[in-house]
């Protein structure tokens, strides 16, 4: 009779058989993003130094709002997968993998949630 | 998590050579460029949330904001923005190419590295100008 949970057998026993799952996301994102990156070079392009009620503007139109949104969902994917494989690559301290690896979640959901309510706010706020 | 006794093990082992003791190839030096442009878009995006903030919240924000962006850094830093979105896109479109096992020669190889460069440093400057013909813009 052992009081230890299974995990102590199954530790550095190889891949937990979730690479192939991050490889695939990986790609769907990228894929998407080729699209999406070309639009944002194109949005930047033109509202570089533009006043205040152009962007304004251009921000409420729907298309390109909605470019905006589908943008910053699947670039706030693609780069906690992408940064989470260079924390994984360099980070050799498990503590600070770890640390690192949940600040990483932390900033994609941050960056991609405050995105998508500034454009809320611009379509739909006061 | 490892315990004390085996993290020196660890420490123990040698370590295989590191990259300054080979030759720099366009596929390596492209391969470091992709993942540093990568890290570059991450916390670029931190710029890209400010000036959608600032637009959501006031005039005087979004002056601010864009006053920010047209000084020499800031445009160095919206310039080189576009430039590592570019570069990281091609570069990733080279990878989907060998994702289907396609171009694995060493000249296909070369090649496709050699165009990932010229052709985001050619974008990144040819949407520049076009952009700056524009009244108003950049």
């Amino acid at each position: 009779m052992t009081m230890r949970t299974p995990l102590k057998n199954v530790r550095r026993l190889g891949s937990a058989k979730e690479g192939a799952n991050h490889f695939w996301q990986q790609r769907v994102t990228a894929v998407a993003n080729i699209v999406l990156g070309l639009f944002l070079v194109w949005l930047i392009a033109n509202m570089a130094g533009q006043e205040y009620e152009t962007a304004k503007s251009w921000l409420a139109n729907p298309l390109v709002a909605i470019a905006l949104l589908l943008l910053v969902a699947s670039g706030a994917f693609h780069m906690r997968l992408g940064m989470q494989v260079i924390i994984e690559d360099y980070i050799s301290s498990e503590s600070s993998k770890i640390v690192l690896l949940m600040l990483n979640t932390f900033f994609a959901i941050a960056v991609g949630l405050a995105s998508v309510f500034a454009i809320f706010k611009i379509n739909f706020g006061a | 998590m490892h315990n004390g006794e085996t993290s020196q093990v660890q420490n123990a082992r040698p370590l295989s050579p590191h990259l300054y003791v080979y030759k720099p190839e366009i596929n390596m030096l492209m391969s470091i460029v992709h993942r540093a442009t990568g890290a570059a878009l991450y916390f670029g995006t931190i710029a890209l949330v400010i000036w959608l903030i600032a637009t959501a919240s006031s005039e005087e924000q979004y002056q601010a904001v864009n006053s920010m962006f047209a000084t020499l850094p800031g445009r160095l830093i919206v310039l080189g923005y576009t430039w590592a979105l570019l570069h990281h896109m091609f570069g990733g479109i080279r990878h989907l190419i060998w994702d289907v096992g396609y171009a694995f020669n060493l000249s296909q190889i070369n090649y496709l590295c050699w165009f990932t460069l010229i052709a985001s440093l050619t974008c990144t400057v040819g949407i520049w100008v076009i952009a700056s013909g524009y009244e108003g813009v950049f």
